[in-house]
């Protein structure tokens, strides 16, 4: 089987249509079994209670943006390096989830920091370096939206991706070190108390869903962008169906 | 021979800018009244302003290093002289290291030599302020560095000034915080060389690094 | 059960607030994006149908 047949948009179109229900469900699954163990099996915190319940989604959320940024610039500079639209798209695809899991994170985040550590925000290196995280999003979606030749916007927003992720461990680098020299009174931060097995077990289940939830949203997303892009030839007019 | 056209690309550069004065000095000035702003809106406590200090000059510069990025690339996009470069037989990237040494000595270098004057108006004395010269003749190449990327992709895009801020400003951080941090580690007394060095690696990496991303993003806007 | 009744269940030992502050603007978003990706999609499907009968008319 030739793998590059589907690296062009008509033929990548009808697959995409196939494995996003796999993926919607799978993520449906997989978030049904990581609330029940999250909320049933998972047993209080003897330290925070009940609030340490958001880290179901906070952490794995967290984990997702950043692992979305990255897998999005890699796809950006495949379509920059390699001239592949489908490349390119798919990278456009990402940007609006990730930049939402990064929202969900730092909104979770300052949720669990204000029982946890008695403020709505801290400047703590990881809040910070998510803060930021959160502007190169928006950064690659506005660059993208302002330039209406799609393969001129493409090409300057692959650079920027790939200018980002080189900047990404510099910025996190120093926001950890301007993070120590700063920090005052407060409490230790970085203490990870010892997680009961449910936790992890829950966690991780939440991370799953949470990365097929992603990879579910940019298979969605790149088929409206692959028929908007394509409006133009006789494939695209023919679909009947979604 | 070599790097006669290099030389040219430079000087033409700056005799440009020195033609058009007014265009460099409204940065110079947006800086110096920027940091002025600062002590009206929060207070004259001179405590509290000599804390805050080396966190207004940097912000001020950041933004005023941003605000005269349009000008590197526009005015030569717009009359055309940008495509002829990128057909010149040097290669592009070297021609856009000429350029930015240039932009940095019309709009850092003011900025470096004029911040240890605002630095008295906020009552830093002695060694806190050559660090803060220090800082900013080393932070400001690599805000004109990193700048140049975004002044090369927003060319000829809608809204190109506002968005250049959005792409700019979030790359520009780890120099604020070295830049900003030596200022207030001598003055605690911690002493500024570690922050220092960081800011020297910063700029070896933006000086190694953008010039080829800045070419990259030229040939892309100019295609 | 831990929780023992909904009530204890809905009051999160007493970080309500924060929990479900949490899971339900998530859950929001999350399906909202979803509502925004059916619609794009219905779109992007008419237009390219229009497209179409306007090119077979010309």
């Amino acid at each position: 089987m030739n793998l590059f047949k589907f690296s062009s948009p008509q033929t990548f179109y009808p697959l995409a249509g196939r494995l996003a229900p796999l993926f919607w469900g799978l993520a449906a699954v997989l978030g049904a079994v990581g609330l029940y163990i999250g909320f049933f099996v998972a047993p209080t915190d003897f330290q925070q209670g009940d609030s340490y319940r958001i880290i179901f989604i906070h952490v794995p959320a967290a984990w997702m943006s950043m692992f979305l940024y990255l897998v999005m610039a890699v796809w950006a500079a495949v379509g920059l390096v390699l001239n592949t639209r489908l490349s390119s798209m798919m990278a456009t695809a990402l940007a609006p989830t990730g930049a939402l899991m990064t929202f969900i994170a730092l909104w979770t985040g300052s949720l669990w920091g204000r029982p946890t550590w008695g403020t709505w925000w801290v400047w703590d290196a990881r809040l910070t370096s998510e803060l930021i995280l959160l502007f190169l999003y928006i950064g690659f979606m506005a660059l993208h939206a302002s330039i209406d030749e799609p393969r001129r916007a493409d090409k300057a927003a692959a650079i920027l991706a790939i200018v980002g992720v080189v900047n990404v461990p510099i910025i996190y680098f120093s926001v950890k070190w301007w993070n120590t020299l700063h920090q005052g009174s407060s409490v230790s931060l970085t203490k990870s108390p010892s997680m009961a097995a449910t936790m992890l077990a829950g966690m991780l289940v939440m991370a799953l869903a949470f990365w097929m939830y992603s990879i579910a949203a940019g298979l969605t997303r790149v088929r409206s962008i692959i028929l908007e892009r394509e409006r133009n030839s006789a494939w695209a007019g023919a679909m009947q169906e979604n | 021979m070599n790097g006669s056209p290099l030389l040219a690309a430079f000087r033409r550069d700056v005799l440009q800018a020195w033609r058009r004065r007014a265009d460099w000095l409204t940065t110079f000035f947006f800086f110096v009244i920027v940091v002025s702003l600062f002590p009206l809106g929060v207070g004259p406590e001179p405590e509290m302003l000599k804390t805050m200090a080396p966190g207004i000059l940097w912000v001020a510069a950041l933004l005023a290093a941003m605000l005269s990025l349009p000008r590197v690339y526009g005015t030569d996009y717009a009359d055309g002289t940008l495509e002829q470069l990128v057909l010149a037989p040097q290669p592009l990237a070297m021609l856009v290291l000429a350029k930015t040494v240039a932009h940095w000595l019309l709009s850092g270098l003011p900025l470096a030599l004029m911040a240890p004057v605002l630095g008295l108006q906020f009552g830093l004395e002695g060694e806190p302020l050559t660090v803060l010269f220090w800082s900013l003749l080393l932070g400001t190449p690599c805000l004109s560095f990193i700048g140049g990327v975004g002044a090369a992709l927003t060319l000829g895009v809608r809204g190109g000034g506002v968005l250049v801020a959005l792409l700019v400003l979030p790359l520009y951080i780890p120099v604020l915080i070295f830049g900003a941090g030596a200022v207030q580690a001598v003055a605690t007394g911690t002493g500024a060389g570690g922050h220092l060095s960081l800011l020297g690696a910063c700029l070896c990496i933006a000086a190694a690094l953008s010039p080829w991303a800045t070419s990259a993003a030229l040939r892309v806007s100019l295609e | 059960m831990q929780w023992g009744s909904l009530e204890n269940f809905l009051n999160m030992g007493g970080y309500a607030k924060f929990v479900w502050g949490s899971f339900v603007v998530t859950a929001v978003l999350l399906a909202g994006e979803v509502v925004l990706l059916r619609r794009r999609h219905r779109a992007a499907l008419a237009d390219a149908r229009r497209h179409a009968r306007l090119g077979r008319d010309a």
